[in-house]
């Protein structure tokens, strides 16, 4: 009997481990034998612990799994109260395009036997034939942007590093996925870490780069467990090696780490402050030298590009915005999790259709899009199409594609407090807007609070002074959550003087 | 508490475990800390000697990150989520509730040294939240019922 009890994070949170020990003893005291291989996750975070049990016609789900519910594994599965058909069928999987994410779930992430026969290393092997140049081509003619939240066009800055002098160049990946409402890169590296692998080497071979770091954020210790074994797999089946090498580093709870250059010098050993730009990190990066900084997404992207050829990923999408995107579904919602799908999808199919709205069931209030650093927005614009050019028209960001859903007990001025009161515990403190601006912030808003309604343009010139001083986009970007809240919620911020008088 | 020379003894090996890497001081201070559950003092000059940096330097980046402490936590580490996610299902209530009952605030220990209470902004499970972390282990959709995992 072949089983799948996930490892991922989000899966273990709620008792995998638990499962899957079960299902062990359960097994031996049956005298049946089986194989437990621990996968990544479906992305059906409403229904882990998800187990798959393998069977003639297919992977069959049950889930969410109790201790109490193993038993009835070993029986009769049809008649199994958890049981929900198989995985593949499931709408959830069919209304989903899944081109990076393609293996995650399905295989065992720390078998590159598994990785190759499910199409792993195809796109390496074809990036190995080709010039430098080709493969730089081929990223940007794929119209892959940086799915970090920047969306700066990856061939593009592929292109720089290629063509920097210099004797040594770095590949890094930003695994510093500090945002609220994202859990791709966790879900990918625990899921499918060869991917990232195979994609930070294309990399290497395309920017004349032979050495590499993930920088993973200290709060994923099953990423950090899971990519560290995978890059020992990989190096000693010789896919790393003299021609491209990497490490993992760990951080150390820092979001702002999360920015490129503070990445940088955190990678460095330094504190992680921000570095003025220029010099582009493409020129000068980790050690001064020539560095390609990319999210795990971005990278992982690329292997199914170079496998399949720019025009099939180019084929989906929207507008400037090409490929799939990995949504994350999240906060107070029925159905959330992980859903790869193409860009264009507007915001009320994807928190109404796919998440199913609220998990508590009252109304939907507003709808984070892009973490603490992106806008709220509310019922009325969710006929935006999901895109990068899109929602920066509504003066939003899609970030890296999490979507925290907000019931309509959420009090809208809270929310933006924190939104200042998370900047300023996580500023580093280099430039002046957001080390003192979001201190600033929170006092103001504590104000309106009060019922001091003469701070409201006084907190509307705070926020402007922090978006074009800032030197980088935690100052910079938190007044869309701010500014967001106070112009499409203004009751939430009137209640309070009406109290007050 | 370990006698101070086999602390520097210690030291000494992680130092040297960490020669050749490029930019070591992070994976060096995790190594320290998961030795002895904190970074002590007296390891800052051993450590700016062997990276040829200055000791104001070393303090300022074990300083800048919130993963760092400079003195022992207590028996366990209790995290709870914070963010926006956890947030829209209830976190603060969760936190309010765990507060009152160890009687603590953030970053405080109790004062038998049993619990420490931190607060971490997301860990990655803002789909099952309230999310928190138990002593490096993460717990989803998180109530006070997690106050038993740190009962003794």
């Amino acid at each position: 009997m072949k089983l799948y009890v996930p490892l991922d994070s989000a899966a273990v949170a709620v008792g995998a481990d638990r499962i899957a020990d079960a299902i062990a003893a359960e097994a031996a005291s049956r005298g049946v034998e089986v194989e437990i291989i621990r996968n990544g996750s479906r992305g059906m975070v409403w229904l882990e612990p998800l187990v798959e049990v393998v069977t003639d016609a297919g992977r069959v789900g049950f889930g969410p799994m109790t201790v109490a519910d193993v038993p009835g594994l070993f029986g009769d599965l049809s008649a199994h109260p958890k049981a929900l058909g198989l995985v593949d069928q499931l709408p959830w999987m069919k209304g989903q395009t899944r081109l990076t994410f393609a293996r995650v779930g399905v295989i065992d992430p720390l078998s590159l036997e598994d990785y190759v026969a499910h199409g792993g290393l195809v796109g390496l092997e074809r990036a190995a034939k080709m010039t430098r140049a080709q493969i730089v081509a081929e990223v940007t003619e794929s119209g892959l942007r940086g799915r970090g939240g920047a969306g700066f066009p990856t061939g593009i800055k592929w292109k720089t590093v290629s063509e920097a002098p210099g004797e040594q160049k770095y590949i890094v990946c930003n695994a510093d996925e500090g945002d609220s409402a994202t859990f791709a890169d966790r879900m990918l590296m625990e899921g499918d870490p060869f991917t990232l692998i195979e994609g930070m080497a294309i990399a290497g071979l395309a920017c004349g780069a032979t050495k590499g770091y993930v920088y993973i954020r200290s709060e994923y210790p099953v990423a950090i467990r899971v990519m560290d074994a995978a890059v020992r797999i990989a190096r000693d089946a010789k896919v790393l090696g003299p021609a491209f090498d990497m490490e993992v580093r760990v951080g150390a709870g820092a979001y702002v780490c999360g920015e490129e250059t503070s990445l940088l010098n955190s990678l460095e050993g330094k504190r992680g402050v921000v570095r003025a730009k220029p010099p582009l990190p493409a020129l000068q990066g980790f050690l001064g030298r020539p560095t390609v900084v990319n999210n795990v997404i971005s990278l992982a992207s690329v292997p199914v590009i170079m496998a399949r050829g720019a025009a099939h990923y180019k084929d989906f999408g929207l507008g400037r915005s090409r490929g799939t995107i990995p949504l994350q579904i999240a906060g107070n919602v029925r159905f959330g999790g992980l859903y790869e799908v193409a860009f264009g999808l507007t915001l009320g199919q994807i928190v109404n259709e796919i998440g199913g709205g609220t998990a508590s069931g009252r109304p939907v209030k507003a709808v984070q899009v892009g973490g603490p650093l992106g806008a709220w927005f509310p019922p009325s614009l969710f006929d935006t199409p999901f895109g990068y050019e899109e929602f920066g028209a509504k003066d939003g960001l899609i970030g890296h594609a999490g979507l925290t859903i907000a019931d309509d007990s959420t009090d809208m001025l809270a929310m933006a407090r924190f939104a200042m009161e998370f900047c300023a515990i996580e500023s580093c403190g280099k430039c002046t807007p957001c080390r003192i601006g979001a201190v600033r912030g929170v006092e103001t808003l504590d104000r309106l609070a009060a019922g001091d309604a003469s701070a409201i343009p006084l907190i509307t010139d705070l926020c402007n002074t922090m978006k074009s001083g800032s030197l980088c986009a935690l100052g910079g970007f938190t007044p869309y959550p701010v500014m967001s809240a106070l112009t499409h919620f203004p009751d939430d911020f009137a209640r309070a003087k009406e109290a007050a008088e | 508490m370990l006698d101070s020379h086999v602390q520097s003894d210690r030291i000494t090996e992680i130092l040297e475990a960490h020669k050749g890497l490029e930019g070591p001081l992070l994976p060096i201070l995790h190594a320290i800390q998961e030795a002895f559950g904190y970074v002590p003092d007296t390891a800052i000059p051993q450590i700016a000697a062997a990276l040829m940096l200055s000791k104001a330097e070393v303090h300022g980046v074990i300083s800048f990150y919130h993963d760092f402490r400079s003195a022992p936590a207590g028996r366990h580490v209790l995290k709870l989520c914070r963010a926006e996610a956890c947030q829209t299902v209830g976190a603060d209530a969760v936190a309010d509730r765990i507060k009152a009952a160890l009687g603590i605030d953030w970053h405080e220990t109790t004062a038998d040294g049993r619990v420490t209470l931190e607060p971490v902004f997301c860990l990655g499970l803002c789909a099952c939240g309230p999310a928190a972390m138990v002593d490096g282990r993460l717990v989803g959709r998180c109530d006070e019922g997690v106050l038993a995992e740190v009962a003794k």
